[in-house]
């Protein structure tokens, strides 16, 4: 079975730029894939690539096994694209948009009634004879996913869709794309919430300044991070609290305020039981106490900011 | 979902770009038939007495195919550009790139949505124009070539225009110091006979000249240059600015970063 989208080797320049860097991975069939990295790290110019929006400067990127230059018309109707702009027609209201954009996909017809589910389940049914230029960014939002969507695409690509959105809308569109992954959609999402990544995706690539620091499953990066949070809650409120600790345990210190305490444990060289026995010799007596997993954003902090000291110990 | 059709595909596109200019009727159709009219009425009555361009055809006549052609020029050229440069500014370009649609289907929609704006301008002034001056209809398939000619090279224009252009500043310059003096230049006014040899010479070598000639030789069969030659000349020019512009969208020159 061919990848959902393969990329071979992927460069690209903007002038002395070197955007994308040997950019080579595969996005498994049916998966929910994340796409991360902090702002200009490439993700959307690979993006454009797959979508045949930028042409790559070297290697070659197919969807379903299709190559996105050669085999440009396959390649695109099996792919959608949510971009990251707010881009709209303000020529349009949202049904004559929808009906269009399917056209140009060489649907007629025939996809009245999935153009209707479109809009039904992303609620624009009170906003279909609107002209685009008057709905809200919210609504713009949507509509780019159904624009997106119109022609059933087997790979949807969503480029920060939850990005200036309100709750109750990222719960919508979050349920909206668990439903289209449910139904045998492979999903590429990229976004800055990692709750949001950490939620969703089942296997995740990290590009920082154009190159892949990391491609793993979800579980796998998170167990690259073996340290836990330690939160405390203890009897005793004073500014001195780190005085009355004992020296290893300052070091695991990460911050006290008034009677609250929170250690950074690793999860298999430090036992809570002997956090809790150095304290109790102390003369501190717990009176709550709660542990934190280190998160994605953890990870991804790790990783990224690791890569730019070193490729700032390169440069400079 | 399978593959749509192709052929519904670009039929879409066309209709977009059609759609898109009769939703601004006013700014795109009845303004431009209005300015030809008034060059018809303001030209017409000021030179009536005094000029007599073809045996028995009086100047307000001469002027009137002169006039839908350079409405047609100018009008095909307007469609197929600005459209371009207004969704590569907004963005919404992306949508049409994003689709299946191909090179060739881009450059079809885009050309023949700006013939057929060309040729309603066109039809209007004329059926306006008759309603006060005689005109004769000599050769009605030369009215047509010419009209689909003219309408057909300068949507292409337009789109190599549109795609070129990154601001809408370098699309008016184009248009006031190419499309425009050219136009001017190439005989709405007058017959190149009544130039002087130099400037005779000087408009042979422009393309539009020879859509003018053409087209009003289909009104009152009497033509400057051999109505043959203005079709192949039409012709070349037409195949020219189609290749630029099809190589540009192949290349995704200035539209696929
Ligand atoms: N058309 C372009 N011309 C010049 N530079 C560009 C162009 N497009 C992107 N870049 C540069 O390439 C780099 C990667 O940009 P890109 O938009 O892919 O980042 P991103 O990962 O999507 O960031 P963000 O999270 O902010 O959306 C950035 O340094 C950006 O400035
Ligand atoms: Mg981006």
């Amino acid at each position: 079975m061919a990848a959902a989208v393969s990329i071979q080797g992927v460069h690209k320049h903007f002038g002395a730029l070197h955007a994308l860097n040997d950019i080579t991975f595969d996005v498994p069939q049916g998966s929910f894939f994340g796409l991360l990295g902090p702002n200009g790290a490439g993700k959307s110019t690979l993006i454009n690539i797959m979508a045949g929006l930028s042409r790559a400067d070297a290697g070659s990127i197919s969807i379903m096994g299709h190559d996105v230059v050669r085999d440009f018309r396959m390649a695109r109707h099996s792919l959608g694209v949510v971009p990251q702009e707010l881009v709209y027609d303000p020529f349009f209201t949202v049904r004559e948009i929808l009906k269009l954009q399917s056209g140009y996909f060489g649907h007629g017809a025939e996809n009245k009634a999935w153009l209707d589910e479109l809009v039904e389940t992303l609620s624009l049914s009170d906003k279909i004879d609107t002209n685009l230029h008057d709905l809200s960014g919210g609504m713009k939002r949507r509509v780019l996913i159904a624009q997106a969507l119109v022609h059933k695409p087997d790979v949807v690509v969503l480029d920060e869709p939850t990005a200036g959105v309100d709750v109750e809308l990222r719960q919508a569109l979050w349920r909206f794309t668990k439903r289209l992954h449910d139904d045998g959609s492979t999903i590429i999402l990229t976004t800055h919430y990692l709750e949001e990544a950490e939620a969703l995706c089942e296997k995740i690539a990290i590009l920082n300044r154009g190159e892949v620091v990391a491609l793993d499953s979800k579980q796998g990066l998170l167990s690259r991070c073996p340290y836990r949070t330690l939160h405390l809650t203890v009897d005793k409120k004073t500014d001195k609290l780190k005085e009355l600790l004992p020296e290893y345990l300052q070091l695991l210190l990460v911050e006290t305020h008034k009677n609250e305490i929170s250690f950074r444990l690793h999860k298999t060289e430090h036992q809570i039981g002997d956090v809790l026995e150095a304290l109790k010799n102390a003369g501190l007596i717990v009176v709550d106490l709660y542990t934190e997993e280190a998160g994605l954003e953890e990870v991804f902090l790790g990783l990224t900011e690791f890569v730019s000291k070193e490729t700032a110990e390169v440069a400079g | 979902m399978k593959a749509g059709s192709r052929a519904y595909g670009f039929y879409a596109l066309f209709a977009k770009e059609v759609v898109r200019f009769l939703k601004v009727t006013v700014q795109t159709v009845l303004t431009p038939v209005v300015t030809a009219l008034l060059y018809l009425l303001v030209f017409g009555q000021a030179l009536e007495a005094h000029v007599e361009v073809y045996e028995g055809v009086s100047y307000s006549a001469f002027l009137i195919p002169g006039l839908m052609m350079m409405s047609i020029i100018q009008n095909s050229f307007a469609n197929s550009s600005s459209s371009l440069i207004q969704s590569k500014m907004m963005g919404n370009l992306v949508f049409v790139l994003l689709s299946p649609i191909s090179s060739l289907e881009f450059y079809a929609a885009f050309t023949l949505a700006a013939v057929v704006r060309g040729v309603l301008v066109a039809m209007a002034v004329y059926f306006v124009a008759i309603l006060f001056i005689d005109l004769p209809l000599a050769h009605p398939w030369a009215i047509v070539t010419f009209a689909i000619l003219g309408s057909a090279i300068l949507g292409a224009l337009g789109l190599v225009a549109g795609i070129w252009a990154e601001k809408f500043d370098q699309l008016s310059a184009f248009q006031n110091f190419f499309i425009l003096p050219l136009s001017f230049l190439s005989g709405v006014f007058y017959s190149i006979e009544s130039l002087p040899a130099a400037w005779q010479t000087a408009s042979l070598f422009n393309p539009f000249f020879y859509l003018i000639d053409g087209f009003r030789y289909g009104f009152f069969g009497v033509a400057d240059a051999d109505v043959g030659i203005s079709i192949m000349v039409s012709l070349g020019f037409l195949l020219l600015i189609s290749i630029v512009a099809l190589v540009m969208l192949h290349k995704g020159y200035k539209i696929r970063g």
